[in-house]
């Protein structure tokens, strides 16, 4: 931690990928979850990625995706994935780490 | 099993390449629907499957996709690499994608409603970048240890199922065998077309992998579990047990190497396809039966293989030749070949595929199989008796003349072949020993060779450094002599008639005189006959002229008297 300034943000900083296929109910219910999800615990410091698998195929490979959605946390390290419309808000968080288990 | 049927032709088949597996088959997979490949761990299911793709992308210019769930690409690569399968190489021409889905329960949070779309996406993504039609998944079974939420797995996969028909591909899904059913999970039912079941059994410490095709839609397939085997090349299922007993049959003969065999043999020698058992006791020559056969073979320009269980190809050669067979010539032409290996490396199916792979790639007319009785340390009476079944059905159809030979234990009895496969042989040739005066000597007999009018005869059969001969043996009243004693008694024989014919000329010779003495008394008394009658007339004659003379003095009597 010799540069506490410019680390701070990077590793309060949470970069989260989404990985929907095309506009179904389920893609368009988990973006409402992530977005209200992330606004009440991670306000100013998250960053949504929504990749669309029909559009980019090839991308669910490199996470390992096969359920949709798949929400992934790139960072903070380590990654972690959750599946399913993150309606279940508990669960998303300790997923998430936001809340121990 | 029938012949193929009217379904095979309707039904579309899709050839694995594998061999053997498509003959059971009847040509291969289902084409465009899914195929369930079932079976205990290590036994062969992720084999089968990759050779499936490559061997479509190989042979059948099929490209083919392999999801794998439980070994990365890499890891798949270098395990079929031992097999002469270059999947980088296929990866890189686009004919063959390999797809490693991690699936791992640790790291996945259930957190609502979620369906298997990023697999389709995956699957079809690997599937349209290479033209893919063939789809290997290997295991599905991992989603089930996976994934949370077991309704929606199931209901996902009767989706993929689904569409992997409506993609058109044929498909490969393998599960391991669960406690009471085909597949831990239960895959099978959503598996309807084609179900084939793979077995990796130990018996006697000796493993054995077996295919059985469970079920098979639409299609006549063989129903028997059949002998399969991993080598060097791959899987190959051994489809031996499907053929029937419809074999054509040669009108040729050949012959067994031995002159007087040939003639025993009603003058021709074995039928050309036919299986000779040689059975005997040990030492009693059954080898060199073999040999000679092979000998004469090659001799004519027949390819010949040599399967021993007991004595390496040298070993073989070198004691060959001690009776002037020399078989290194024939192995230099390419025209003998030799496999020895000890029975007890591997199970009977193995050894019935590993001689099956040999014959098919060989092409041998004939092949000499020394000694089945080896085989009884790897299996039973029954096993083995329909391992050679399969064997000698296999041979058949190939018209390949084979001769097995049999060792009869000391002591049992010798119309008695050990493995009891006698009635599975066209003609039997049993070798005794037989002892006497301090020697003991091989005697030959044809105890049955059907189809021909053999011979009845038991013969004397000599090793010498000359080859094989067969003498007459001395039968005599009461006895049947062999070797020394046989020559003693040929002696004596020839003695006790030189002392016979002895007789008779001397007794001839009195005879002859006997018979000169009595006509000299014959030509004695017909002289004295004629004596006599010559003495009768004279005697008449004198008489005659007395009576004349009488006469006349009368009437020179009566004259002078002048009187009447």
């Amino acid at each position: 931690m010799t540069k506490p300034n410019s680390q701070k943000p990077d590793a309060n900083r949470w970069q989260l990928r989404l990985y929907v296929a095309g506009h179904t109910p389920k893609s368009i219910t988990a973006m409402a979850n992530l977005k209200k999800i992330c606004e009440t615990h991670l306000e100013g410091r998250y960053e949504i990625e929504v990749i669309d698998l029909l559009k980019n195929p090839k991308l669910a490979a490199g996470d390992q995706i096969l359920a949709i959605p798949t929400l992934v946390r790139k960072l903070p390290q380590p990654v972690k994935k959750i599946i399913g419309d993150l309606s279940n808000e508990v669960r998303v968080l300790v997923g998430l780490d936001l809340r121990p288990a | 099993m029938q012949p193929k049927s009217r379904t095979s032709l309707a039904l579309a088949k899709c050839p694995t390449g594998i061999r053997g597996l498509d003959e059971i088959t009847e040509g291969g997979l289902p084409q465009g629907r899914p195929t369930l490949i079932c079976g205990a761990a290590s036994c062969g299911k992720t084999l089968l499957a990759m050779e499936f793709i490559v061997r479509g992308a190989r042979e059948f210019n099929e490209p083919g996709v392999f999801m794998a769930f439980e070994e990365t690409g890499k890891e798949l690569a270098d395990n079929v690499a031992s097999l002469g399968f270059d999947l980088p190489a296929l990866i890189r021409q686009k004919k063959v994608a390999v797809d490693h889905v991690r699936v791992e329960r640790s790291e996945i949070e259930e957190t609502g409603e979620f369906d298997l779309e990023g697999l389709f996406v995956r699957l079809g993504s690997a599937i349209g970048g290479i033209g893919a039609k063939r789809v290997v998944l290997d295991s599905l079974e991992a989603l089930f240890a996976g994934l949370p939420n077991e309704a929606i797995v199931r209901a996902e996969l009767r989706r993929l199922f689904g569409w992997l028909k409506q993609k058109g591909v044929t498909a490969i899904i393998t599960g391991e065998q669960g406690e009471k059913t085909l597949t831990r999970h239960g895959l099978e039912e959503y598996v309807s077309d084609c179900v084939i079941f793979l077995d990796h059994r130990v018996s006697g410490q000796v493993a054995t992998r077996r295919v059985r095709i469970v079920k098979y839609r639409g299609s006549a397939h063989g129903t028997n579990e059949y002998p399969a085997l991993i080598d060097e090349q791959g899987l190959s299922v051994l489809p031996i047990s499907s053929l029937g007993l419809t074999y054509p049959v040669s009108a040729a003969h050949v012959s067994s190497g031995i002159p007087r065999l040939d003639v025993m043999l009603a003058g021709k020698g074995y039928w050309k396809g036919s299986s000779i058992l040689v059975s005997g006791t040990a030492g009693s020559g059954k080898s060199s039966i073999g040999a000679v056969f092979t000998n004469s073979v090659c001799s004519r320009g027949g390819r010949c293989l040599y399967w021993s269980s007991e004595e390496s190809p040298d070993q073989i050669m070198r004691n060959m030749s001690s009776i002037g067979i020399d078989l290194r010539r024939h192995v230099r032409k390419g025209l003998l070949r030799f496999y020895s290996i000890r029975p007890t490396i591997c199970g009977l199916e193995s050894h019935l595929v590993a001689l099956h792979k040999m014959v098919t790639e060989f092409r041998p007319e004939a092949l000499v199989m020394d000694p089945i009785t080896n085989l009884t340390a790897v299996g039973n009476d029954a096993e083995i008796k329909a391992m050679l079944t399969r064997v000698i059905d296999f041979l058949k159809n190939q018209n390949i003349t084979a001769i097995f030979t049999s060792l009869t234990a000391g002591g049992a009895a010798l119309e008695q072949s050990e493995v009891g496969v006698s009635s599975l042989m066209d003609t039997w040739l049993l070798l005794s020993m037989v002892q006497s005066a301090s020697e003991r000597n091989r005697v030959l007999y044809l105890l049955k060779s059907r189809g021909m009018a053999h011979s009845n005869q038991m013969r004397e059969f000599v090793l010498s450094d000359k080859g094989i001969d067969l003498v007459d043996v001395y039968v005599g009243p009461g006895a049947v002599f062999t070797g020394a004693a046989r020559l003693n008694q040929e002696a004596h024989d020839q003695a006790e008639a030189m002392t016979q014919h002895q007789a008779t000329e001397r007794r001839q010779r009195e005879l002859n005189e006997e018979s000169r003495n009595l006509q000299a008394q014959v030509a004695a008394l017909q002289t004295k006959l004629a004596n006599i009658a010559a003495e009768q007339r004279v005697a008449a004659k004198l008489e005659k002229q007395r009576a004349d003379a009488a006469r006349r003095t009368e009437a020179q009597l009566a004259r002078a008297r002048k009187a009447d």
